[in-house]
């Protein structure tokens, strides 16, 4: 059992560390198309990781296996590369970076 | 040793999601201030997660997933909403 709680901790650490890293990127980061890569992308993984470290806490600790915590794994998995690309068109449309001389501002 | 590691990881999202406030609240532009809402979905599924574990209780899954789902709409909606100045055309 001790090992099960090595595992669950670890899985658990490393999506709060990654949830972290997604959410300062979104604080320091100086303009919004890099700010979009923070939380898409670092932020998906930690949360998928945690609902992983649930998945097999509740596999030990109920009887039978509980997969359900994978389910929302993929629908995030499945969904933040769509709301990226909304936000990315979105934020084109505003016009948001023509005036700090960005490569597509000419 | 398991109540050590969700203690940390409290802490953790709970300055994570400190960051994502600034940003909702400091946001120059309005996609920064649906990003930093999206981002604070995402973390609250990461909290009710935590809170299964840590109460021991299958109960929040159900939440979790709501609040999923419930988050990436919103998202595509607003998103929607700025790019047409309508959402369902």
């Amino acid at each position: 059992m001790l090992i099960v709680e090595i595992i669950v901790s670890f899985f658990l650490l490393l999506g709060a560390f990654f949830a972290l890293a997604g959410s300062i990127g979104l604080y320091r980061l100086k303009d919004f198309f890099t700010r979009l890569h923070g939380p898409t992308k670092a932020t998906t993984l930690g949360v998928g990781s945690m609902a992983v470290a649930s998945a097999i806490y509740f596999s030990f600790h109920l009887e039978g296996i509980s997969l359900h915590e994978v389910l929302i794994t993929f629908f995030l998995f499945v969904t933040a590369p769509i709301s990226a690309h909304f936000l990315a068109k979105a934020a084109r449309h505003q016009r948001i970076h023509e005036d700090k001389g960005h490569p597509d501002s000419d | 040793m398991l109540s050590i590691a969700i203690a940390i990881a409290f802490a953790m999202m709970t300055l994570a999601q400190l960051l994502n406030l600034y940003r909702l609240f400091k946001g120059p532009s309005l996609p920064d201030r649906i990003l930093a809402l999206d981002t604070m979905y995402i973390n609250s599924i990461a909290l009710f997660v935590l809170l299964g574990i840590f109460f021991d209780t299958t109960t929040y899954f159900e939440a979790a997933l709501i609040v999923a789902v419930m988050g990436f709409i919103s998202t595509v909606a607003t998103s929607k909403y700025l790019m047409r100045g309508d959402i369902v055309e």
